[in-house]
């Protein structure tokens, strides 16, 4: 592995280090609105990898010559990863804004965002839950 | 041979691995447009209808090993999306249309029950689409299709599962959940085709493992192979990745929890086997190692885990879903003993175990509407009240042991017939151990409705409608039918598990 290989994946790396910065914020945050950002720069994260993929050495913009005449000799990019992107970009923010319209629900419900306050509330009714309904298991569930 | 079909077919036939997909998918906004309960609850039911008569009809076409390739727009594959349907997927569509069809009469009370009126149409309208998803999951044989489909289907099952917070504001927090973990989920299976297509430059399933026959020592695609298992992994609930589906089987509302149960899950290990067998080489020594190292110590501690953690349930519906996960299991052990007769045993059980429970959850969905909960401690005495209802749950119950005579009797059988045909009389025994825990949580949900002296206000309780009566006892009736009656399900795994082996029937 020479300076130049390092050099010539930039874009690779870059998806690794980006990939790695959202996945440990979805994982690590404990405000639900905070994972959601996570969780989108690990998706933009892969939307940066695909459109690495469609780069061809020397190619140019993948659109036609208005005239139709197509010189073989032009190397163009491969613009089949750039539409698959698009549609995953159209999911991705279907995602993002269904996770937010939860989180309002949640706030609405819990009067909280915090993973934390939220597992306390819910743990606390599991246990008055445990209490009334599993007295034949010994108060437990 | 080889069945082609593009936009010119000429008949209708030729058109119907699109149109079972296009069908629920056109209804779903029509559902909004209309904008009344009752006309969205009746296009749901024909929808799904028409899908499963399309269904059925491509399954009586690919029985004998055929394969039928259907082209988008005419765009002749690997370029164009294909719909390549074969035994495999088409017994995967005829399980999921079915259900769905038999689990819509019983939704309209059911949902009349738990969901206010005002939602009822976004409701319908959420479940064509989920219906849609796993469909296409099922029927694509597009890589990326597969993605868009699974978003489809997983978008729209994190709205049916947040639907259940009108009875209990959980409902919520777990469809959160399920969403962080199956947006990455779906994420990682992106970055894994994304490596596939690296490595080959096509996104045809077919034409992917024609051009990864001899690409072994590849990175790539060892690296892409990662990705999918552990994508596809979380929305399967393969053991460590499982912890969503409690939750969300519990919260959500119970026709919701049915048709998940049945279907969601299934449809994501049927896609697991799709790139495990067809797309990859099962000879490949880095699947091998997968399977026997990975994904077989997983299964059995899926199964004895699981179960165990489902006996100290107090709440039926949290029960079952801890039992899903075990059963799961099973299926996973199928895979990973990756022969012919481990794979058959695993799509039987794929069916069996879909109706089983299903047959269950329907049952739940019963007691959660007339007594208002599934808390065990609110049951007592119930098996007198509501005594069909009731024996269907016993005859689920029955068929999830795997007791003689009934469905969940074959696939163990199956699946232990071919462990011992590996060698591993070891892990038989522990298979009909495992199964003895499932006597325990069943026998323990028996006797809370059969053997307990019921409450004052359980007695009052009658029976639950018809519409909700007559699903349950179908599909008990199948629980049975297809215990007694094998023919047709062990020979219809035996092609489908041909056909995974043999990459789709090239």
């Amino acid at each position: 592995m020479n300076m130049e290989f390092i050099l010539g994946h930039m874009n690779y790396w870059l998806f690794i280090i980006l990939m790695m910065i959202g996945f440990y914020i979805v994982v690590a945050r404990g405000n639900y609105i905070k994972k959601i950002v996570g969780l989108n720069v690990f998706q933009a994260s892969v939307f940066m990898f695909y459109i690495s993929i469609g780069k061809v050495e020397g190619g140019t913009a993948p659109i036609f010559p208005i005239d139709m005449n197509i010189d073989p000799q032009v190397i163009y990019s491969n613009p089949l990863p750039h539409v698959l992107i698009l549609t995953a970009i159209v999911v991705g923010v279907a995602t993002t804004s269904l996770g937010l319209a939860l989180i309002v629900r949640i706030r609405e419900e819990y009067g909280t965002i915090e993973e934390d306050d939220i597992l306390e509330i819910d743990s606390a009714a599991q246990v008055s839950e445990n209490r009334k309904e599993g007295a034949s298991m010994g108060g437990r569930a | 041979m080889l069945h082609v079909a593009g936009v010119s077919g000429l008949t209708i036939i030729d058109q119907l691995p699109m149109l079972t997909i296009v069908v629920p998918m056109l209804a779903a906004p029509l559902c909004v447009l209309f904008g009344n309960r009752h006309i969205a609850w009746l296009l749901a039911f024909l929808a799904s209808v028409f899908s499963f008569l399309f269904a059925t009809h491509m399954l009586l076409q690919v029985m004998d090993g055929d394969v039928l390739s259907y082209h988008m727009g005419g765009w002749e594959p690997p370029l164009g999306i294909e719909y390549r349907i074969d035994a495999a997927n088409a017994f995967m569509l005829f399980l999921i249309s079915g259900i769905s069809t038999i689990v819509l009469p019983y939704a309209r009370r059911s949902v009349a029950h738990e969901i206010k009126k005002v939602s009822h149409t976004l409701f319908y309208c959420c479940y064509l689409l989920c219906f849609t998803g796993l469909l296409g999951v099922v029927a694509t044989g597009d890589a990326f299709n597969i993605f868009v489909f699974l978003e489809i289907s997983s978008l729209s099952t994190y709205v049916l599962i947040a639907m259940g917070a009108e009875r209990d504001r959980r409902a919520l927090t777990s469809a959160y959940d399920y969403l962080i973990l199956g947006t990455i989920g779906a994420t990682f299976f992106v970055i894994g085709i994304g490596f596939l297509y690296m490595a080959t430059g096509t996104l045809n399933l077919a034409d992917l493992s024609v051009r990864m026959a001899n690409m072994e020592g590849n990175r790539t695609i060892q690296a892409a192979f990662a990705f999918i298992i552990v994508g596809m992994g979380l929305k399967a609930a393969i053991y460590p990745l499982h912890l969503w589906l409690p939750g969300a089987y519990t919260y959500a509302p119970s026709v919701v929890t049915t048709f998940l149960a049945a279907t969601a899950t299934k449809a994501a290990i049927y896609v697991l086997m799709r790139f495990m067998f067809s797309v990859y080489q099962p000879d490949f020594v880095f699947e091998l190692h997968t399977l026997t190292w990975i994904i077989m110590p997983l299964a059995i501690l899926a199964i004895f885990a699981a179960s165990l953690i489902a006996i100290f349930q107090t709440d039926l519906k949290r029960l079952l879903a801890y039992s899903s996960v075990a059963q799961i299991g099973y299926m996973m052990l199928g895979i990973g003993l990756a022969s012919k007769s481990s794979l058959s045993a695993t799509i039987v059980h794929l069916f069996n175990h879909g109706i089983t429970k299903a047959v269950l959850f329907m049952v739940v969905g019963a007691y959660v509407m007339r007594a208002g909960s599934s808390f065990a401690n609110n049951l007592n005495g119930l098996g007198k009240q509501l005594p069909w209802t009731s024996a269907a749950f016993v005859i689920g119950g029955l068929s999830l042991i795997g007791v003689p005579g009934t469905a969940g009797f074959i696939s163990k059988w199956m699946l232990i017939q071919s462990v011992l045909e590996a060698d591993l009389w070891w892990l038989a025994i522990m298979l009909v151990i495992s199964s003895l825990l499932a006597v325990i949580y069943i026998w323990k949900t028996v006797e809370v409705l059969y053997l307990k002296e019921p409450d004052v206000s359980t007695l009052a309780m009658k029976e639950v409608p018809l519409s909700m009566l007559l699903p349950i006892w179908i599909l008990a009736i199948a629980c049975i039918y297809f215990g007694l009656n094998t023919e047709w399900t062990l020979s219809m795994a035996d092609v489908a598990a041909e056909g995974l082996l043999n990459g789709g029937g090239k």
